[in-house]
């Protein structure tokens, strides 16, 4: 690959996530609104698109204010390092054969690595605002990601195992055959969730819990730092969409009637939209019953999975 | 890769320095996190992608967040920072300075003599690693095992607390929460 052809893919890849996390303000909406039975955002341009327009604008030219009470470098530091990360999380993620930006042979790890740098950008934005619902926000964040982020790592060994290889292409390449979601369907169901803890999406928005803690970590920003952790959602949820799809749901693979990234793209979407029907559906559970789930049923179940995949997995062998 | 590595080492002494310095904990903290994360580049530069990336998860991405968290729930404000400051005083340089100085003098003196061109750079892989680890170093693998359990362990037993029921309901049906 010539280093033209590998700046076009950095561009590329960097102009489509930038704009699917912008275009998933009106998807997000109109989704909802389908399933609250009402009929969402419609007025503005056909079907109502030009409302990411409006929002994006309208982020941009509020007020970029600092409170006076806060540490004003780390208030400046914690929006980008959401972004940053969930943006270094997207480079090892083969779209098509050949199409990647970074194909690390220990891919998985990199994004394992970036996903718990994220937590960062909630605990410092929280602790710099000097305010405390903010610093309550972060220390549930900081306690509900640390905690989710182990099981996210341990649920994807079983397909670790069952590959042979961290890095990415190699694993969709392990999925000619079959679909990893069908040999780890637990490793499945268990990265989801974890991944709706990372991403802290509804039902795990515990650390801005809008009732109780008026939006939490983020509640003293405004303008284009508060546009920069709403960015950094979608493309969050964009990440685990993608990864989702590589991981479980072999990622390019598909009959061969349409290109290898229409059908990345296909999955990717389906799990974004599964994203926002989880939101429209669930309740936000109390923060103990959170970790409680966490730690006592998903812990055990993954590390049982682990087992048995290992188990298996050398059985076939001998 | 030889000018990698030493670009991040020098990133990595310097935050370091920088951690010592610092008057206000959490900015100590975060210069810590550039320190890990400069480390991590280091590991990479030596053919170690599997040390870079659990150097990343571990303790970038676990331990110092923890410390944050500690730190937070401290709630050290302005006093702190000034406390610091009166302790760290010029006086208590000295002796440091000197150790590390000669310490840099050897270093010099080392590189100067052998002038190491190439890197002995050999990539290891996660599999090498893994093999290793519960090849030969797997009693040392289980003694930290045992070692985090009774951290465990006495984590428990320290929160371990009865919870009390100030509601009239709650403690006719303690089950009830």
């Amino acid at each position: 690959m010539t280093v033209m052809q590998h700046i076009w893919i950095v561009l590329g890849v960097l102009f489509v996530f930038l704009n699917i996390a912008a275009g998933l303000i009106w998807v997000e909406r109109r989704l909802l609104a389908l399933w609250q039975d009402r009929l969402g955002p419609n007025r503005a341009g056909p079907l109502g698109l030009f409302i990411v327009l409006a929002d994006t604008l309208k982020l941009f030219f509020k007020e970029d204010w600092i409170p006076p009470f806060a540490d004003k470098w780390v208030f400046i530091l914690a929006p980008a390092i959401v972004v940053a990360s969930v943006l270094m999380g997207i480079a090892i993620i083969p779209f098509a054969p050949g199409i990647v930006v970074a194909d690390l042979n220990v891919g998985l790890m990199f994004f394992l690595a970036m996903s718990s740098l994220g937590v960062y950008s909630i605990v410092l934005g929280g602790w710099a605002s000097n305010n405390k619902y903010s610093l309550l926000g972060a220390l549930r964040g900081a306690s509900q990601m640390i905690a989710y982020e182990v099981f996210m790592g341990l649920s994807l060994m079983g397909v670790v195992m069952l590959s042979k290889s961290f890095n990415l292409t190699d694993i969709v390449n392990a999925q000619k055959g079959l679909w990893f979601v069908v040999t780890q369907p637990i490793g499945f169901v268990v990265f989801f969730i974890a991944g709706l803890a990372e991403t802290h999406r509804l039902p795990f928005d515990i650390p801005e819990a809008e009732s109780e803690l008026i939006a939490g970590f983020h509640s003293e920003y405004s303008g284009m730092k508060f546009g920069m952790f709403f960015i950094g959602e979608y493309l969050g949820i964009s990440l685990i969409s993608a990864m989702t799809a590589t991981l479980f749901f072999g990622g390019w693979l598909g009959p061969a009637f349409l290109p290898p990234v229409v059908w990345f793209f296909l999955k990717t979407f389906l799990f974004i939209g599964l994203f926002i029907l989880l939101r429209a559906s669930l309740p936000r559970p109390r923060y103990d019953q959170l970790m409680g789930y966490g730690w006592k049923l998903l812990l055990p179940l993954v590390l049982l999975n682990l087992l048995v995949t290992g188990a298996i997995a050398l059985w076939l062998r001998s | 890769m030889s000018l990698v590595f030493y670009i991040s080492s020098f990133i990595a002494i310097l935050s370091t320095i920088m951690v010592i310095t610092r008057y206000q904990p959490i900015h100590a903290l975060l210069y810590l996190v550039v320190s890990f994360l400069a480390l991590a580049v280091t590991f990479l530069s030596l053919g170690a992608p599997f040390a870079a990336a659990l150097q990343v998860i571990v303790y970038a991405g676990a331990i110092v967040v923890l410390f944050i968290f500690v730190v937070m729930m401290l709630n050290l404000g302005k006093q702190t920072a000034q406390q610091e400051k009166e302790w760290l005083q010029l006086r208590a340089w000295l002796g440091p300075s000197i150790l590390s100085l000669v310490l840099l003098a050897e270093m010099a003196v080392l590189l100067l003599q052998d002038a190491p061109e190439a890197m002995p750079a050999t990539v290891v892989t996660p599999k090498q690693v893994s093999l290793s680890l519960y090849g030969e170093y797997i009693i040392a693998v289980e003694l930290v095992g045992f070692l985090l359990m009774t951290g465990i362990v006495g984590a428990a037993h320290i929160g371990k607390h009865k919870k009390k029921s100030l509601h009239r309901f709650l403690q006719t049906y303690p089950n009830l929460n």
